[in-house]
C-alpha cells in the first residue's frame, strides 16, 4: 500500500499527542510500517502544533510536507484554514469548529477571520465540521474533543471498530475510559 | 517483540537491554523523554543533576565504578558540559560511557541552531547517528561496545526529527555488565605529565576509529544508481529515501566522527555525481572536499533550519505541490503564557514599572512577547543573572534602581548561583528575581534540588531558596506571590531602590501542575463591563473581547485573579463551579 499521511493539528495543549498516539497504536496494531512525529517544548505552551502519523508498507519520513496530507484532523478552525496548504488534492478535512483566538486576536492587532469553514468549502475541498467541544462536554469531559475527532475519523477507515477500541483501552487511563468511549461514539454517530 | 516507539524512549531501550545501571542528566528539549522513560526500568538508577556538566561527571564517575553509565542533554546543554567532556577524551572509561546529545535544528525549542557534530571533532570522540527509533535503539547498544573498544565516551546524536518521531523497534532482553574499579593514576589524573601521555593515545585511537569507520555496518551503502551518489546521515537519510527510492546511490553515514576516508573514495568512484545531503554544517561536505572530491551541498541546500522532503527534491529540480491555500489572512499563533500561569502578574508588573528585565531560559522567556514585552534580554541558562551585574557596573546608578535579572528556579540551580556569587563578591547593586514555580516547567515538570522530590516523585533532599541566597552573603531577600499585584508592585518597587543587592523570590506552584488546586473560572459581569481593556495588558490566553466587552474563555480559566485586580469596574465574577 502507498503511504497514507495524516495530520494532526491544533492549538498546544489541546491533546493532540494523545490523539497521535491512539492513532500509532492503531495503525502498528493492523501490521503497517508507522512513523508519527510529534513537537515537544516550547510550542506547546498554546502555540500552533502539528502531529503527523504516516502508515503504509514502507515509510521513510517522519513528517508529511505540503500537498501530501490524506487527511488532516483539526481541533480548531482557524489551524484548519493555517495548515491547508499540507492537504493533499482529494484529500479530506475533519475539523473542530471551536475557535480559539490567538494572542495577536486577542491583542486586537488581528481579526479573527470568518466563515472559514464555508471559505474551504468553496474551495472544492472536502471538510467535515463539527463542534467537538459540544460533543465532549456532552461525554462528561471538555478534554475529551481529541477522541471526539478521532471517532468521526474512523468514519474514513476501514478498520474494524474492535481495533479502535482496543487503542483507546490501551492508551487511555482505566478511570477516563468509558468517558472517552461514549466520546468517540458521540463522533462517529454524526 | 515489535513495539511503535519515540526515538528518544528507544535510546532508554537500548540502555536497559545494554545493562546500562547509571543515568544522570539534565532536562532539554528534545532529550528529556531520555531519561523520563529509563527511570521506568527498575534497573537503572536515574536522576535529574543540578546541570549538565554535574551529570556528565556523575556519568564518569559512575563509569570508572565499573557501571555502564549514560548522560543526555540538548545541543546547548553540551556548551556546559563540554568541559568534562574535553578531558574525559583523554583519560577514556572504565565502563562504557554513552552521551547523548540532541541536536534541534529548525529551534523548535532552542535559542541557537548549533550543530553538535563540532564538539565531537574538538574533543575527539566517536559519534554515531541514528535515523530512526530502531537505529536509536541498536546505536545505543554499539555504542557501549564501542566505548570499551576503544576506551572512549561515545557521543550519540539525536535531532528533533528523530527524538520526537516514533517508528517500529524491535526489542530484546537485558544483558547484565560490570567491572571492577582499578586504581589508574597516570590515566585518570589529568596533571600535565600524565595528559601529556594520553594525547598520543588519543590521536592512535582516531587512527583506529577512522579503520573502524571504513568497515563498520552502520556505514552503510545502497548501489542502486551509477548516476546520482548521495552521502548522508541521521533523518536526512529518511528524506532521501523518500525522494528517491531506488533511485538514487546512497552511502548512509551511521558514524559521522570520525569520517572514513576509502569508503567515500571507492562510492564517489562509482557515481557521475556526488551529493552530500546534512542538516547545518557543511562537515561531511568539507570532509569529501578534503579528499579532492567533487561534490555538490551547500551550492544546493540550505545551511539552515531543518531540512523537509519538498525543499530537497526541489533542491535536486523535483516539481512538488504547493497545496491549497485560502486568500485570507491568518493570523499567527505563537506559543503563549498559560492562562493562571503565575509568571504573569510579575512580568505585568514589571512591564508597568518599565524595568528593563535582562531574561533567562524558561517559559517565563514568553515575558518578552507582546502584550507583557517586558524581557530585554535572553541568552543561555543563568547569563541572566551574570549580565545584570555587568549591566550595572557600567551603568551604575542609571540602571541600579530598574534592572532586574529574571530566572526561574531550576535554571538559578543549574547556573543561576554562580552569577549570584559574584554580585555578593563582587557587590553590584543589582536586583535578582528567582521565579520559584517548584518545577522545571519549560521541558515539561521535571524534579529539581528546590523541590523536595527526585525523579521519581519520592521525597528528596530539598535546598531551601531563601536560606541558600542569605548563606551567599545577600542581606534582602524577600518572598511575594506573584498573584498578588499590589504585594508585587510594592516589594519590587522597595528592593529596586535599596542600595545594596537583593533577591526576591516570586513563588507560586506552576499552574499545570496536577496537585495545584483551581479557583473555578471567572466570568465578566457585561453590565459591568466598560470595555477599556485594563485586563488585556496581561495577554491572558483566556480572556479575549467580544462585541466590546472583554469575556473569559471558561474552558481556560482557572481563576487566578489578576484580571479581576486590574479591573475598575470590578465586574469579574466567580461562576462559583468548577
Amino acid at each position: 500500500m502507498d503511504t497514507k499521511n495524516i495530520i494532526i493539528v491544533g492549538v498546544g495543549g489541546q491533546g493532540s499527542l494523545l490523539a497521535s498516539k491512539i492513532l500509532g497504536h492503531l495503525l502498528t496494531a493492523q501490521n503497517y510500517d508507522v512513523k508519527v512525529s510529534e513537537v515537544h517544548g516550547m510550542s506547546q505552551r498554546g502555540g500552533s502544533v502539528i502531529t503527523y502519523v504516516r502508515f503504509g508498507d514502507k515509510v521513510y519520513s517522519p513528517f508529511v510536507d505540503k500537498g501530501q496530507a490524506d487527511f488532516i484532523v483539526s481541533f480548531e478552525i482557524l489551524e484548519t484554514a493555517r495548515w491547508l496548504p499540507y492537504l493533499k488534492i482529494g484529500g479530506q478535512i475533519v475539523t473542530n469548529t471551536q475557535q480559539i483566538d490567538p494572542m495577536p486576536v486577542i491583542t486586537g492587532a488581528a481579526a479573527y477571520p470568518e466563515n472559514l469553514v464555508e471559505k474551504i468549502k468553496s474551495k472544492g475541498i472536502k471538510i467535515d465540521a463539527m463542534d467537538c467541544l459540544t460533543l465532549a462536554k456532552q461525554a462528561g469531559s471538555p478534554k475529551a474533543v481529541n477522541i471526539v475527532l478521532l471517532g468521526r475519523l474512523s468514519h474514513y477507515f476501514d478498520i474494524d471498530e474492535s481495533a479502535w477500541q482496543k487503542s483507546l483501552e490501551a492508551n487511555v487511563p482505566p478511570k477516563f475510559l468509558e468517558l472517552n468511549k461514549k466520546a468517540f461514539e458521540l463522533g462517529k454517530k454524526i | 517483540m515489535k513495539e511503535l516507539m519515540l526515538g528518544n524512549k528507544a535510546i532508554a531501550r537500548g540502555l536497559f537491554e545494554a545493562g546500562v545501571c547509571f543515568v544522570s542528566s539534565y532536562p532539554g528539549t528534545p532529550s528529556t523523554e531520555i531519561t523520563e522513560e529509563a527511570v521506568k526500568y527498575n534497573e537503572i538508577y536515574c536522576e535529574w543533576a543540578p546541570n549538565e556538566k554535574v551529570a556528565m561527571e556523575s556519568a564518569f564517575g559512575a563509569s570508572l565504578a565499573g557501571r555502564r553509565s549514560f548522560c543526555a542533554q540538548k545541543h546547548v546543554g553540551l556548551n556546559v558540559s563540554a568541559d568534562p567532556l574535553y578531558t574525559m577524551s583523554y583519560t577514556g572509561i572504565n565502563a562504557g560511557l554513552v552521551i547523548v546529545v540532541a541536536d534541534d535544528a529548525g529551534m523548535h525549542s532552542s535559542q541557537n541552531e548549533q550543530d553538535s557534530r563540532h564538539h565531537a571533532i574538538a574533543a575527539k570522540v566517536p559519534m554515531l547517528e541514528p535515523s530512526d527509533s530502531s537505529e536509536a535503539l541498536e546505536f545505543t547498544k554499539l555504542a557501549y561496545e564501542l566505548s570499551e573498544k576503544f576506551d572512549t565516551p561515545v557521543l550519540i546524536k539525536m535531532c528533533t526529527r528523530v527524538a520526537h518521531s516514533q517508528s517500529i523497534v524491535e526489542t530484546s532482553e537485558r544483558e547484565e555488565f560490570q567491572k571492577n574499579y582499578v586504581k589508574d593514576i597516570s590515566k585518570y589524573v589529568m596533571m600535565p605529565g600524565n595528559a601529556k601521555k594520553r594525547h598520543p593515545i588519543v590521536e592512535a585511537r582516531t587512527k583506529a576509529l577512522i579503520e573502524y569507520a571504513e568497515k563498520a555496518p552502520i556505514n552503510r551503502v545502497e548501489l542502486n544508481s551509477d548516476e546520482i551518489g548521495i552521502i548522508t546521515a541521521s533523518t536526512s537519510y529518511q528524506y532521501v529515501k523518500e525522494i528517491f527510492g531506488n533511485e538514487a546511490s546512497i552511502l548512509k553515514l551511521g558514524m559521522t566522527n570520525p569520517l572514513p576516508i576509502d569508503l567515500i573514495k571507492n562510492f564517489a568512484s562509482k557515481v557521475k555525481k556526488l551529493f552530500v545531503v546534512e542538516e547545518l554544517d557543511p562537515i561531511i561536505e568539507n570532509h569529501v572536499k578534503s579528499l579532492g572530491l567533487k561534490v555538490w551541498g551547500s551550492n544546493i541546500l540550505p545551511r539552515i533550519d531543518e531540512f523537509s522532503q519538498n525543499q530537497i527534491a526541489e533542491a535536486f529540480g523535483k516539481k512538488v505541490s504547493e497545496g491549497i491555500s485560502l486568500d485570507e489572512n491568518i493570523p499567527v499563533r505563537p506559543p503563549v503564557m498559560c492562562a493562571g500561569c503565575p509568571h504573569r502578574g510579575l512580568f505585568y508588573t514589571l512591564n508597568k514599572n518599565k524595568c528593563t528585565v535582562l531574561g533567562d531560559i524558561g517559559c517565563y522567556t514568553l515575558g518578552a512577547v507582546p502584550p507583557l514585552s517586558a524581557i530585554e534580554m535572553t541568552l543561555c541558562m543563568g547569563a541572566s543573572i551574570g549580565a545584570a551585574h555587568g549591566f550595572n557596573k557600567i551603568l551604575g546608578k542609571l540602571s541600579e534602581n530598574k534592572t532586574v535579572a529574571v530566572i526561574g528556579d531550576s535554571t538559578f540551580m543549574h547556573s543561576g548561583m554562580t552569577g549570584l556569587a559574584n554580585v555578593a563578591y563582587n557587590q553590584s547593586n543589582s536586583t535578582v528575581i528567582i521565579l520559584d514555580n517548584s518545577i522545571t516547567g519549560m521541558t515539561g515538570h521535571q524534579q529539581n534540588p528546590t523541590t523536595g522530590f527526585n525523579i521519581k516523585g519520592d521525597p528528596a533532599g530539598k535546598i531551601n531558596l531563601e536560606a541558600l541566597v542569605k548563606s551567599m552573603g545577600i542581606n534582602r531577600v524577600r518572598v511575594i506571590d506573584p498573584y498578588n499585584l499590589k504585594e508585587c508592585n510594592e516589594v519590587i518597587k522597595e528592593e529596586l531602590s535599596a542600595d545594596e543587592p537583593s533577591v526576591i523570590i516570586s513563588r507560586r506552584p506552576c499552574a499545570l501542575l496536577k496537585y495545584v488546586k483551581h479557583n473555578p473560572p471567572l466570568k465578566v459581569d457585561s453590565e459591568k463591563c466598560i470595555g477599556c481593556k485594563s485586563c488585556m495588558k496581561i495577554g491572558c490566553p483566556a480572556i479575549s473581547m467580544k462585541n466590546g466587552k472583554a469575556t473569559v474563555d471558561s474552558t481556560q480559566c482557572v481563576g487566578c485573579g489578576v484580571c479581576s485586580q486590574l479591573c475598575p469596574k470590578k465586574a469579574f465574577e466567580s461562576t462559583g463551579e468548577n
